[in-house]
């Protein structure tokens, strides 16, 4: 056992976080395009058939039809119907729906994930120790990285897409399955040893494809690759909840006290209540100010597509879609821009990922430190309940990364000493923002020189705790001993923490 | 068999039910109950012994309620118990 | 100043506990129309207990209480005396009610050994206290008076509008009673939270009535509230010219002189310094919500 830099310890054998990269940035080189047109089957058991698998490969999958999925766990039932074992699966983001696999990790169909995210009976099978191997936790950005640089090979991609046509270009844009840009599958496409489309939707054409059919081996047509219910959530909206609103009105206020709302910024936040509502917050002052936006990245909602459509935007650069406005803006509007994983996020994408340009990022946590570490990939009892997703990316990019957050949720402060699971390194962390007060990390000396004066509410970060501790008493924090369950990997490639079983 | 409940099982407030019985005994069900068990029951103790109970089984079903909440809770119930017939 | 006083329900753990974060002068913890009458007792034992032990700062604690008809009075007070509660607002008022309060008051003062009195605010909430608030003002106790035009319209049996002409005649009685006894006027709360245009009027109406501030029954109230009844600032640009010429006059040992072509005079000084404290407390107190 040995430390990393944010004093985290962590099994031998791994990078720990903070060391420097042993060879030069990782190189980057596109597979070549299949050299036949893909072959079209209707079934999966034709697409095993046609395939040589083996015990032990790595199976990958998107997750842009979210808790609507089908298609990761009807590949690994196949899987597991023709007796395939040891399997590493390596979806983007995992989700309740994927309770079927459940099973399969405790039958040793499943001994290894790779993945972003993951919330429900799969997260919990993983938190419980099922799963033979330790999951790995990488970002959004980070997982392209991983595949282009051979640290996560891809024996097989199953790719869930909505349209497929005759030549094999997909699209998420059209079809009864349709979700939107299919920016985490590029990666895939381009680097797995084989292709594969799964579809519900088979065309003539794609106009403007998303995927390009001369990365693909064989197209499966199959009866449904999701419920659309699942897939998009319809509506997003704006937090009315006092707390919530308050700390938005907080972290507007504070966003432009740091001088961050100038004539043509960028920025991104996520599609929670809170979110929305600072952003709803930032659209009020760019009205009255006239301001514009250059742009907006990350997944993308209707918020941001009314924005775009009123001129407030000048364009979205979108990785995935939220909702139902932003699947069809997508064709709508030349400035909404499917972008892939890799240019979202990638610390290796060329000249630099878009998170790079971001002037400011707001995001949320499940717990901060004083370090300003943020976790958002455990419960404070060590669970895993989400992972990064582009969390780590986008604090890194971005000038500035704010964090908001309830400073106390159902008794728990969420401040404290020492985060359960450390998802994204303090020294990416800048603001904290809550409804008692707003911490600034004080490695941003020219933040909090902007801020005095500001009449905001700026307090240490232990002061916070302090007020947290008054409030709820000082929980006993129970510590995991078990076995290592997963591996946090920072976006580029080195360990950042580990999550134990209890 | 005197029975008092207050409370409810919404976010950050507790259902909490007392009987006559012998001795004390708490028992707790807490979303919280990995950070804040011997904190709960020591309030929850504590309020009988200002009311000067020896005799009350008593039942939490916790949402996360703050101590103020849970002293209230605990009152309420007991005198509830204690008007009942 | 009371410019924002926020209902809280009385039995709702989660709102106590957050009510101190959204930036109102005073949090009216409500024991009456909020709580159902079983949970009466439920209520009045959790207000209590956060009076008594919330460890943090607070704005100004307040607590609705039921009124003598009911029969909850005494108990609610026995409930909640405690040094931190301010004043009790209380129920459908008039003026031969409000002296019994006063002595059940005093009697619980002594019995639990408070180190000031306990305040009224008296709701104006029927017919006969609209006759009486000239009467009732002059009470011992009284902080203020709080209009209450739900309760009000439905005693007179005449429609509540958005616009709320029915209300002009009540809000100018209270507005003048209270400044003449040097209390502070609150204005009814806007009932519809979602409206929040309909409120800024409201509220401006109410301002221009001379009131001093108004009840809020959502936190997102608030900031309407606050923007309604901060000086414009142009007025305060006017103020701020005013106390410099007025300065000027005064060095120069001149009484009365002008501004702008206009004489300027003592009770236009008192005005312009009105509206630079009321300016400058309310910046004050919450400044990022002045951008």
């Amino acid at each position: 056992m040995k430390r990393n830099s944010i004093g985290r310890e962590l099994p031998d054998g791994y990078r720990p976080y903070g060391e420097e990269h042993p060879a030069a940035a990782s190189q980057r080189i596109a597979m070549k395009p299949t050299p036949t047109a893909p072959i079209f089957l209707t079934s999966l058991s034709d697409v095993f058939s046609a395939l040589e698998l083996r015990d032990g490969m790595t199976f990958s999958f998107h997750h842009h039809l979210r808790d609507g999925d089908f298609v990761a766990n009807l590949v690994m039932a196949e899987a597991d119907r023709r007796g395939l074992r040891d399997l590493t699966i390596a979806p983007s983001s995992l989700f309740p729906c994927h309770k079927p696999l459940v099973p399969l990790i405790e039958r040793g169909v499943i001994t290894g994930i790779v993945t972003n995210y993951m919330n429900g009976p799969v997260a919990d099978a993983v938190s419980a120790g099922k799963l033979q191997k330790p999951a790995i936790m990488d970002t959004h950005g980070g997982r392209a990285r991983a595949i282009e640089a051979g640290d996560l090979s891809i024996d097989v991609a199953f790719l869930a897409v909505p349209t497929v046509d005759r030549r094999g270009n997909g699209t998420g844009r059209v079809g009864k399955s349709a979700c939107g840009v299919l920016g985490y599958a590029d990666p895939d496409l381009h680097y797995a040893k084989k292709v594969v489309f799964v579809t519900d939707e088979i065309v003539e054409r794609v106009d403007h494809p998303d995927l390009d059919g001369n990365f693909v081996d064989y197209v499966v047509l199959i009866p449904s690759i999701g419920d659309r219910a699942g897939i998009v959530s319809g509506t997003t909206r704006i937090t009315r909840e006092p707390v919530g609103l308050k700390i938005a009105r907080d972290a507007a206020a504070l966003i432009d006290a740091a001088g961050l709302l100038k004539e043509g910024f960028s920025m991104q936040t996520g599609a929670g209540g809170t979110s929305l509502a600072v952003v709803a917050d930032i659209r009020r002052i760019m009205v009255e100010r006239g301001l514009h936006a250059r742009f907006a990245s990350g997944g993308i909602t209707a918020q941001y597509v009314e924005m775009l459509e009123a001129g407030l935007v000048g364009s979205l650069r979108d990785v995935q879609d939220f909702d139902l406005d932003a699947v069809a803006s997508l064709t709508r509007n030349p400035q909404h821009e499917a972008i892939t994983a890799a240019q979202y996020g990638s610390p290796d994408f060329r000249p630099a990922p878009v998170v790079a340009g971001l002037d400011f990022v707001v995001l949320g946590a499940t717990e901060i430190d004083l370090d300003f570490n943020v976790n958002v990939t455990t419960d404070s009892e060590g669970r895993i309940i989400g992972g990064s997703g582009g969390h780590a990316d986008t604090a890194h990019g971005a000038k500035v990364s704010v964090v908001v957050t309830n400073l106390v949720k159902a008794r728990l402060p969420i401040v404290m000493e020492k985060v359960t699971c450390v998802t994204t390194p303090g020294s990416d962390v800048d603001v904290l923002v809550t409804e008692r007060g707003i911490a600034v990390n004080p490695k941003r000396a020219d933040l909090l020189d902007r801020l005095r004066g500001s009449g905001l509410n700026v307090v240490p970060i232990r002061a916070l705790m302090e007020l947290a501790h008054t409030i709820t008493g000082v929980p006993v924090r129970p510590r995991p001993s078990g076995r290592i369950v997963a591996l946090v990997r920072y976006r580029d490639g080195s360990i950042l923490d580990v999550v134990s079983s209890k | 068999m005197k029975i008092g409940s207050a409370g409810t099982l919404e976010s950050n407030d507790a259902l909490v039910t007392v009987q006559e019985g012998v001795g004390i005994v708490v028992s707790i069900d807490s979303i919280v109950d990995a950070f804040f068990h011997d904190r709960i029951e020591a309030e929850v103790r504590g309020e009988l012994a200002r009311m000067k109970k020896q005799n009350v089984h008593v039942t939490i079903q916790d949402k996360g309620a703050l101590d103020f909440t849970l002293r209230a809770r605990v009152r309420t119930a007991i005198e509830r118990m204690e008007g009942s017939q | 100043m009371r410019t924002t006083l926020l209902f809280i329900p009385g039995n709702h753990p989660a709102m106590l506990q957050n009510a101190d974060v959204f930036g109102a002068d005073g949090l009216i913890l409500d024991l009456e129309d909020a709580v159902a009458a079983t949970e009466k007792d439920a209520a009045r034992i959790l207000v209590g207990e956060y009076l008594k032990s919330w460890k943090l700062e607070t704005p100004e604690l307040l607590v609705r209480v039921n009124g003598l008809p009911s029969g909850w009075l005494e108990s609610d007070l026995e409930a909640i005396a405690c040094d931190r509660l301010s004043a009790i607002v209380y129920p459908k008022a008039g003026v031969e009610e409000l002296y019994e309060v006063d002595r059940i008051l005093s009697e619980i003062e002594k019995k639990h050994r408070l180190s000031h009195p306990i305040g009224i605010i008296p709701i104006i909430e029927s017919a006969q206290g609209v006759v009486e608030t000239d009467d009732i003002s002059y009470l011992p106790r009284l902080k203020g008076m709080l209009l209450g035009g739900e309760d009000l319209t439905a005693d007179m049996e005449i429609g509540r509008t958005r616009e709320g002409a029915e209300l002009a005649y009540p809000r100018a009685r209270l507005a003048f009673a209270c400044k003449a006894a040097g209390i502070d006027a609150i204005d009814t709360p806007f009932a519809d939270v979602h409206d929040t245009e309909g409120l800024l009027a409201d509220a401006r109406t109410a301002r221009s009535l001379g009131f001093t501030g108004k009840a809020a029954i959502h936190p997102n109230q608030l900031l309407t509230i606050r923007t309604a009844f901060r000086p414009d600032p142009k007025d305060i640009l006017w103020a701020r010219r005013v106390m410099a010429a007025a300065q000027d006059a005064a060095k120069k040992h001149q009484g009365a002189f002008s501004l702008d072509g206009k004489m300027i005079d003592k009770p236009v000084v008192k005005r312009a310094e009105g509206i630079l404290s009321r300016a400058g407390v309310q910046d004050g107190a919450i400044p990022h919500e002045t951008k």
